[in-house]
């Protein structure tokens, strides 16, 4: 008997909660500025879902493997030698560029960022449908988790990167490397804009990550990865194929990485030149990613409401 | 106090378009025919519906009515074309168990995922973890990998993650009959106990055993749009009756309305258990003698009518049907009020509760009117049995005595 007088009295609490409780409008779209606060408190209620999120796609994609995350490391070692020989030491770029090793692999490191960045979250949507067509979560969740997940990597990769710097190179101290903290943070923003939207369209447009692919194979190219930025200036003398070459953010963010970190770059006995300007180009690449990244996001609340239908 | 609304939909639709071209290169080359390769499906269709908090709201409707699109715009997961649908309160989705559970991690790390996309933070979580995984059963296999699972096994850890989301709003679609009898009973009991907790559940079923035992509220859709609304036993009929049916009782219900002199020529005016008791506390005791009258009215003359009766559970399933053209009896045919009399002797009913319903047809089974709602009756007994059955029985017993000394 006491327990049901208890379940009628939980019961009137519940009632006298919920009448207190104000209503929320399911689905209802908000404009398009002022929805941007909105979206940001949704996002960050879910703040832990994201990081086990992360945790599930770093874990399963290396699960029952017995060398685990090591894996995330073989790739770029791999393209590190392949490029350092066929293009360093064939081609004789290595020639002209001092420590060629790792100046590409500062490069490489900018770029496995962004391209896992980029074809991660793409496909991100797609990949977790089922949980889109049968739970509510606030969908920018997936993009932002796979995002997650490629910086995991990039962690990895950073520590080899700074531990070869370490014992192959030197660190140059001056107020340059903080060059190297501004250009991750202009590439995640960038990288998270471009994942966004392109997360949203994939769902309606399949042929989108069949795009990616291909952008990325030529955008490694336009990028200077396994060139140095030298060799672009010497070739356009800063004309305005010069301008629009600097205006990629990617461009920018790797320049940036190699001034702070490759310290042969500035002192060695090649002497290298950088863009003019390096630090505002890239403070105008950083806030027209932002940018960028609130539109894409405004775009992406604005496409999700029918991700469940066409998934 | 009238307990508060906790959903509340307005005018909602939902449109969906169907392209015939998805490519982008049939699109352009049909660009001038897009129009007409487009159809536009209303999945719902002006829907009004408000439900107070602590009531367990069924939605039926056969395949395709629209009735899970529904459950999910309310969820959020569907944005509706038009109309608003507000809600209130902590919501948990059962629309798919397991939807997020990744079959590459552990059955621990699954509940603490899935809890979270169901919302708890993870201070909750570890409050009901031990309770969680107690529920399903499955203490032994909690650290396996769950693609290691039975079938059995995977849905049972994710109910009991479901039940466990502590929620003010339960929406379930299709997912109650999951494990075997003694896990399914405990589901039963646990949402039994979310009743009584006060907790608003919507529940979209095909059961209709489960929906009149569970449900104190009936939605019935079809097509899109919401045909009936009330009473469990009235809406599980209309859907087993079809929808023809409901929407001719409807336009009958228009026409009285109107007072409009078209009248149905034929019409059932009362269907009930003859006794002194009030319409609707009549009861009989089982094994007494019952008498059925059958009353109808008629505004012309007809051709031969038959007069059919039938005794239903609560859940509407008919468990005795008797018609006149079996007894090989003739009913009035002319205008004027008539009224057919069921005598049964002996009645062997269990002890439980019923309802009557009445149909009125020709010979050739041209149906000419239905009595709506149901006339409820119960059966007592002074021996308590189960079933839909009482039989007259003696119990005797007898024994061997086995040789003490042996």
């Amino acid at each position: 008997m006491e327990s049901t007088t208890l379940e009628r009295q939980h019961k009137q609490e519940r009632e006298h909660h919920i009448a207190e409780l104000e209503f929320i409008d399911v689905g209802r779209k908000p404009g398009f500025f002022r929805g941007t606060s909105s979206s940001i408190a949704d996002i960050w209620h879910f703040r832990e879902l994201l990081g086990r999120l992360v945790r599930r796609e770093v874990k399963a994609r290396y699960k029952d493997s017995s060398l685990g995350i090591v894996w995330s490391l073989f790739r770029p070692l791999v393209q590190l030698l392949i490029y350092f020989f066929a293009i360093g030491k064939i081609l004789g770029a290595a020639k002209s560029v001092p420590d060629y090793a790792i100046f590409v692999f500062i490069g490489l490191s900018v770029w496995t960022l962004y391209a896992e960045t980029i074809t991660g979250s793409t496909i991100s949507i797609l990949n977790n449908s089922g949980l889109i067509k049968k739970v509510y979560l606030p969908r920018e969740i997936f993009p932002l988790a796979s995002i997650g997940s490629a910086l995991v990597n990039f962690g990895v990769q950073l520590v080899v990167l700074l531990l070869g710097i370490l014992f192959l190179s030197h660190f140059r101290v001056s107020w340059e490397l903080l060059l190297a903290p501004a250009a991750f943070i202009t590439i995640l923003t960038f990288g998270t804009a471009v994942g966004l939207l392109l997360s949203a369209l994939n769902v309606y447009l399949r042929d989108v990550q069949h795009f990616v692919e291909i952008y990325l194979i030529v955008f490694f190219w336009v990028s200077p990865i396994v060139y140095p930025i030298t060799a672009v200036q010497n070739a356009l003398h800063g004309n305005w194929l010069e301008q629009i070459y600097l205006a990629n953010p990617v461009t920018m963010a790797v320049v940036a990485m190699q001034k702070a970190l490759w310290a042969s770059g500035s002192t060695g006995s090649i002497q290298q030149s950088w863009p003019d300007n390096l630090e505002l180009r890239l403070l105008i690449v950083f806030l027209a990613s932002v940018l960028l990244l609130w539109i894409s996001q405004r775009v992406f609340s604005r496409l999700q409401g029918n991700f469940a239908q066409e998934l | 106090m009238t307990a508060p609304t906790i959903v509340s939909v307005a005018d909602v639709s939902k449109r969906f378009t169907l392209h015939r071209h998805k490519s982008l290169k049939e699109r352009i080359v049909n660009r001038g025919t897009e129009k007409a390769h487009r159809e536009d499906f209303w999945a719902l269709r002006d829907i009004s519906l408000e439900i107070p908090s602590g009531s367990t709201v069924g939605l039926v409707g056969h395949n395709g009515s629209g009735k899970s699109t529904l459950l999910k715009v309310i969820g959020g997961i569907i944005e509706p074309s038009s109309g608003t649908v507000k809600r209130r309160g902590r919501m948990a989705a059962l629309l798919e168990l397991g939807a997020g559970f990744h079959p590459d991690l552990t059955g621990r790390e699954n509940v603490y995922l899935n809890a979270a996309i169901l919302g708890l933070t993870q201070k909750e979580i570890d409050r009901y973890f031990d309770a969680i995984v107690n529920f399903s059963g499955i203490e032994a296999f909690i650290d396996t990998q769950v693609k290691f699972y039975s079938s059995g096994m995977y849905v049972r850890l994710a109910f009991a993650v479901a039940v466990h989301v502590n929620p003010d709003l339960l929406l379930v679609d299709e997912v109650l009959a999951v494990g075997d009898e003694p896990f399914q009973a405990k589901c039963m009991d646990k949402i039994e106990e979310f009743q009584r907790e006060g907790r608003t559940i919507v529940v979209v079923s095909h059961s209709a055993a489960q929906v009149a035992r569970l449900c104190d509220r009936v939605v019935v859709m079809n097509h899109g749009q919401m045909i009936f609304d009330g009473q469990p036993a009235d809406g599980l009929h209309v859907l087993r009756f079809g929808y023809d049916e409901q929407r001719r009782i409807d336009a009958l219900g228009e026409e009285l309305a109107l007072g409009s002199g078209s009248q149905n020529p034929a019409r059932i005016t009362d269907l009930s258990i003859v006794s002194e008791q009030p319409a609707d506390k009549k009861s009989i005791a089982s094994g007494d003698d019952m008498a059925i009258s059958f009353s109808y009215e008629l505004t012309k003359s007809h051709p031969p009518l038959v007069a059919e009766i039938s005794i239903e559970t609560p859940e509407g399933e008919p468990i005795y049907r008797l018609s006149t053209v079996d007894m090989t009896a003739q009913i009035p045919n002319t205008a004027g009020q008539h009224v057919v009399d069921f005598a049964f002797s002996r009645v062997p009913l269990g002890i439980g509760e019923y309802s009557l319903r009445g149909n009125l047809e020709t010979r050739d089974g041209i149906s000419l009117d239905r009595s709506v709602s149901s006339s409820p009756f119960s059966v007592t007994g002074k021996v308590p049995s189960t079933g839909y059955l009482t039989m007259d029985v003696e119990v005797a017993t007898r024994s061997d005595l086995l040789n003490s000394a042996g």
